[in-house]
């Protein structure tokens, strides 16, 4: 064969184009294909999962709403000083004025009361009262004529809340996602200690998945192991016992744990049959930590056995023979030898039971009592009941960044290769 | 990420709805109610006559009530409204009306007279709480108690506070509203001093306070289907839940529990017509037949919820299957109404987030 | 266990190869726990059953000398394997007993064996380096830091891995991690090596040139090795002594060129070596020799070695390379007419096919050289061959 050398001492093919450009050109078809062929995953997760997450990091700072209402009001604002003890002047009133006649016509004065509502006490009715009365008021000034209206226009908090509350984008719903909040002189203080509920829960979600992810593993373990070493047929059958669960809803299976762990309860009527306790003293099971962690590790223990049967069928007989073999009791064998094998299925196991734990909210709730509860019982409270959305979303967006620190930890100290789902 | 789920889930529902409602030749109104037994209610004295009577419509229903108003939110978001006529709480559906979100109707001018000839504003009264509701069914958030574990019934909502008395578990709502309430009633407040004394100064420490009295003793429901089981299998002595709920758990099910209707909170619920429904017209014809004054008697047959109409209390009678005089089961039974309170939306539409924090914060110690 | 206990008892064989000679005549048939003064391994009547209805293996009895290098070779499912766990301790036997150094072992488990193994995927434990790896088994038994270290330097200069210390198996090539599984099992100086089929995932070359540095192993450190494998070139290259095993049950014992020369049994003629088979009745006997009747006629004087009455049918087996084309007068006990087939070149001889007595498979391997040259498709030829060359076997079930 002899090379064809181009003119400027590239190769090129036999039609004389670059060698390069006829690859390229050769293997487009093959990428289009390619492209063709994940179009349509990569669509679903940009609309279904990219586009929601990125929707919620926006929601938890933005804050339109104050400035796009009240825009000559928050205008009018900036040459007030908030750190002062006078009130606004006239204009300020006047702009009020004129932004609670347009959005009483709109409808948009209560969400500005809801949202401020979120930040202090009372701005949901002052605005819903105030767009009803407004309309009466025929003829300046407006500064006495507003605080006739609602005697909390008079207040110099009401103003603070509103200047501190009127950017375009606030920092305020992650203030209030760790239990702190913008001050009325605009600086950041802790939250009143007894309003103080965010921080703790996400301390207690932690936790609590993170022994709801040890007892996956101490009982899954040892039936990943089981099944591993059975002969298929058999671990097949077993396997889908390990699948059942699935088939059930999660609200039976959750109401089915109310029914066995309650006090008048299968298991604590067999306690007291069996005399182990007296009918006084019955343990409390549910409705607490304790109902939390059993139920929600009855429900994602799946996730903990299947990667670690799936890693524990590929690690072969001969290892722990050979450990044997050489002279270790069949403990240290396994400790030493079939043990670390395992450990990239403990990981994806640790990680999924871990993840899917923290985002769990319907279990909790209905298992959990007051102690049981997670973080994300209160992000669908403030979803679905609160309507904070940008409260919602901060707390989300911490949760989200903490699985992340904790994968990227994970990475650092197992390293993510070595994770292996099936 | 649980809130992109939701938005998600909005998104997909709404879409689902659409294609679903261009796909009908026949007109069809999407109806969002609670599911269950409420919905069945309404379906047997609403939709099934209605549909009789008009064959061309076609009533759908949808069981999201519960994420209604978080649910319309991400509709109007997006600009694409596909339910016709939601059933909601009045305090969702001040909010709603506040919003925009739902519709603004002229009662009289929508709504049936009642048979004697008065405009429906009059018949309905105190319970058009706003200009977007139209009220459907009083329920009231009261306590039932175990008849067999219980030495002496109670009778009064202070017997709830009572552990020496009436020792035993009880579940209350996992919520600041009605707990607040009850707790300020029976430390001492007068009835119509409670929402003076709560938003003060020291209020709520107050009722707390109140509360932590029987803190360890009680378990906090979420759900309204809690507490009959709860009761049903002896978990808890004494609990609140919706009045619907206890009549069906000692009627239906013969459960040996007794009611306590002392200082019963009544809310209403009803409809709201979502601001950019595509078949406002039809809505508004369903809307004068569902809540004329026979229909809302009617519904009393299935459910033990009082109709919201003057007019209606008199036609109230028998339940459907059980054949029980449904009118002493009323919450508005004048028997059951001697002591009653009427949540109140202002004030809970001002503190609900500051106080459910506290509320939490108090649950967490 | 300690190398004490190891050293005070006696040395009951000195050297591999007089062991060889004293059992070439196959199974030993000692009685169940008879002493044998020879015996460094000893299976006495064992038998192993999986499924509590078939024997996989039956009733086996089998001496294995110290120093010994015997290999268990089959094909697969005829219990050599069997064996060879039960012998490491994984499997129990489910009757009868097997004695190391004298010691019954069926109760000691097996980390108390002192048995190294390599098994056939090397099993390197794959989250510890190489050395520590080698380092597992002295680690175990508690042995001084300085003395494993030194222990693991020598194991691994023993298999030209020197410096491959701090390597993970992974970053081996399959022959080194193959070296590095033959060090572990050796680290320790145990009493016996087993070895299964550890050379089963290498290519050929490969193969051959660890055969070759595990023989010479074996020979320098002295130990006992039992090793199990298919291949019986793998076999005959490095055993001292070869069981050939087939349906649970020892076929023959001998040495590798006894295995070859001297098949007892028409399964093992068959299973080593290529062969060429003709089958027939016994006519007559004469002292060690016979006349077989070839089904197509002819009369073949053979040696009797495993044959029944006259009149029975009988198989003769006749190595490729002993058969001779055109044999001069007087060189050989039997002569055939045949036609060449087919020629096959292989550089330093040519396979031929031939068509004999009935049969065309019949193989012949002539040298290259000029003697042979005229040797073409459809030539006529004779063939013939000594009568010690030509075995009279059992004729094999299938047949």
């Amino acid at each position: 064969m002899t090379d064809v050398t181009g003119t400027n001492g590239e190769l090129v093919t036999a039609d004389g184009r670059p060698l390069r450009a006829s690859l390229a050109r050769a293997l487009r078809r093959q990428k289009l294909q390619a492209l063709l062929l994940v179009a349509p995953l990569f669509l679903f997760i940009l609309v279904s999962f990219v586009l929601p997450i990125a929707d919620m990091l926006f929601r938890s700072v933005e804050n339109s709403i104050v400035a796009k209402v009240l825009p000559e009001t928050t205008t009018a604002l900036r040459s007030w000083d908030p750190q002062g003890d006078a009130l606004p002047g006239e204009e300020v009133y006047a702009a009020l004025y004129r932004d609670m006649l347009i959005a009483a016509k709109n409808r948009t004065a209560t969400r500005v009361g809801q949202r401020l509502n979120y930040e202090s006490s009372g701005f949901s009715s002052l605005f819903r009262s105030s767009a009803r009365k407004v309309k009466r008021i025929k003829a300046g000034p407006y500064k006495p004529a507003m605080i006739k209206a609602h005697k909390k226009w008079g207040k110099l908090e009401t103003w603070q809340v509103i200047a501190n509350y009127n950017a375009r984008y606030t920092p305020g719903y992650f203030y209030a996602a760790v239990d702190a909040r913008i001050d009325t002189d605009g600086g950041v203080t802790m939250q009143d200690e007894d309003k103080r509920i965010y921080v703790n829960l996400f301390l207690r979600t932690l936790g609590l998945s993170l022994t709801i992810t040890l007892a996956t593993l101490v009982l899954g373990f040892p039936a990943a192991y089981l099944l591993a070493l059975l002969p298929t047929a058999k671990s097949n059958l077993l396997l889908i016992l390990v699948l059942l669960p699935f088939w059930t809803s999660l609200l039976v299976r959750t109401t089915a744990w109310i029914a066995l762990l309650q006090q008048q309860g299968v298991i604590n009527e067999f306690l007291v049959f069996l005399s182990i306790v007296g009918t006084d003293d019955r343990p409390r099971l549910i409705h607490n930590q304790v109902g939390t962690v059993i139920a929600m590790t009855h429900i994602l223990l799946p996730f903990m056995v299947l990667p670690l049967y799936s890693v524990m069928k590929t690690i072969p007989k001969s290892y722990v023979r050979a450990a044997i073999s050489l002279g270790a009791h069949p403990w240290r064998a396994f400790w030493a030898v079939y043990f670390p094998s395992t450990v990239p299925g403990i990981g994806a196991g640790a990680i999924l039971v871990f993840i899917l734990a923290i985002g769990y909210y319907i279990t909790p709730d209905l298992v959990g009592g007051t102690s049981g509860t997670f973080i994300s019982n209160r992000i669908a409270l403030h979803i679905s009941s609160s309507l904070n959305w940008g409260l919602a979303a901060a707390l989300g967006v911490i949760l989200l960044g903490i699985v992340l620190a904790l994968y990227l930890l994970y990475d650092k100290i197992v390293g993510i290769d070595n994770m292996k789902l099936g | 990420m649980r809130l992109a789920a939701k938005t998600l889930l909005a998104l997909t529902t709404a879409g689902a709805l659409a294609a679903l409602a261009t796909a009908a030749p026949a007109q069809e109104l999407v109806v969002v109610s609670w599911g269950g037994a409420y919905s069945k209610s309404q379906q047997n004295a609403y939709h099934d006559p209605y549909m009789q009577a008009n064959p061309g419509v076609k009533i759908v229903n949808d069981d999201s009530a519960p994420e209604a108003v978080s649910k319309l939110r991400a509709m109007n978001e997006v600009k694409n409204v596909t339910w016709d006529l939601v059933d909601a709480v009045a305090s969702d559906a001040i909010r709603l009306c506040d919003e925009g979100l739902a519709e603004p109707i002229n009662h009289d001018e929508v709504l049936a007279p009642a048979p004697d000839g008065s405009p429906a504003s009059k018949d309905f009264g105190a319970f058009i709480v706003s200009e977007c509701f139209i009220p459907q069914i009083v329920y009231s958030t009261t306590f039932g108690y175990r008849k067999d574990k219980l030495a002496t019934a109670p009778t009064s909502v202070c017997d709830v506070f009572d552990l020496k008395k009436f020792p035993g578990k009880r579940s209350l709502e996992k919520k600041p509203i009605n707990n607040f309430e009850w707790a300020l009633l029976c430390d001492g407040v007068a009835p119509d001093k409670i929402y003076d004394v709560m938003g003060a100064d020291g209020g709520v420490d107050r009722a707390l306070k109140k509360l932590d009295t029987i803190k360890d003793q009680v378990i906090w429901w979420t759900k309204g289907a809690q507490t009959p089981q709860l009761l049903a299998d002896g978990e808890v002595v004494i609990g609140s839940t919706y009045n619907g709920r206890l009549f069906s758990v000692i009627e239906e099910e013969k459960q040996p529990i007794g009611m306590l209707w002392d200082w019963q909170v009544f809310d209403i619920d009803g409809w709201i017509i979502p601001a950019g429904t595509k078949n406002l017209e039809a809505v508004k014809k369903y809307l004068r037949y569902a809540t004329d004054t026979q229909r809302l008697a009617d519904q009393a047959k299935y459910i033990s919820y009082g109709p919201t109409r003057a007019s209606s209390a008199p036609l109230v009678g028998k339940h459907a299957t059980l054949g029980i005089d449904m009118k002493a089961h009323m919450p508005t039974d004048p028997k059951n109404a001697k002591t009653t309170l009427l949540y109140n939306y202002e004030f809970w539409a001002d503190n609900q987030d500051d106080f459910t924090e506290r509320f939490e914060a108090w649950l967490a110690k | 266990m300690p190398g004490g206990a190891r050293d005070a008892l006696p040395d009951m064989v000195d050297e591999g190869s007089d062991v060889a000679e004293t059992s070439s005549d196959g199974v030993a048939v000692g009685g169940a726990g008879g002493a044998n003064d020879n015996a460094f391994v000893r299976f006495a009547e064992v038998q192993k059953s999986y499924d509590g209805i078939s024997l996989v293996v039956k009733s086996l009895n089998l001496d294995i000398a110290k120093g010994e290098f015997l290999t268990m070779l089959g094909p697969s499912g005829s219990g050599k394997t069997t064996c060879l766990m039960m012998l490491a301790g994984f499997e129990p036997a489910t009757y009868g007993e097997i004695y190391l150094d004298g010691q019954p072992i069926n109760n000691v488990p097996p980390h108390k064996r002192d048995i190294g193994m390599v098994f056939q995927n090397y099993a390197l434990f794959p989250h510890m380096t190489v050395a520590e790896n080698l380092a597992f088994p002295l680690n175990v038994r508690r042995m001084g830091k300085a003395e494993v270290q030194e222990r693991v330097q020598r194991a691994l200069d023993m298999v030209q891995l020197g410096a491959f210390g701090g390597r993970r198996p992974a970053q081996l090539s399959g022959g080194q991690q193959q070296r590095v599984a033959v060090a572990r099992a050796l680290v320790f100086d145990p009493k016996l090596v087993l070895m299964d089929e550890p050379l089963g995932a290498l290519d050929k070359q490969l193969r051959e040139q660890m055969q070759y540095e595990i023989k010479h192993i074996h020979e320098n450190l002295e130990v006992t090795v039992v090793y199990v494998t298919h291949d019986q070139s793998e076999a005959l290259t490095m055993s001292n002594r070869i069981a050939v095993f087939n349906d649970g049950v020892i076929q023959q014992l001998a040495p590798p060129a006894d295995l070859y020369e001297r098949p007892d049994n028409s399964f093992v003629a068959q299973f080593i070596g290529e062969n060429n088979k003709l089958t027939g009745t016994l006519a007559a006997r004469n002292g060690t020799g016979c006349e077989v009747t070839l089904d197509t006629g002819e009369s073949v004087k053979a040696l009797a070695v495993n044959t029944g009455a006259v009149g029975e049918r009988t198989m003769l087996s006749l190595r490729p390379e002993r058969v001779m084309v055109d044999p001069g007068e007087g060189q050989c006990d039997t002569r055939v007419p045949g036609r060449v087939e087919e020629l096959i070149y292989l550089g330093d001889h040519i396979r031929t096919r031939i068509s004999v007595c009935g049969r065309d498979d019949f193989i012949v391997k002539v040298p290259n050289s000029t003697e042979h040259a005229g040797l073409a498709p459809g030539n006529d030829v004779a063939l013939g061959w000594r009568l010690e060359d030509c075995r009279a076997l059992d004729m094999p079930a299938n047949e």
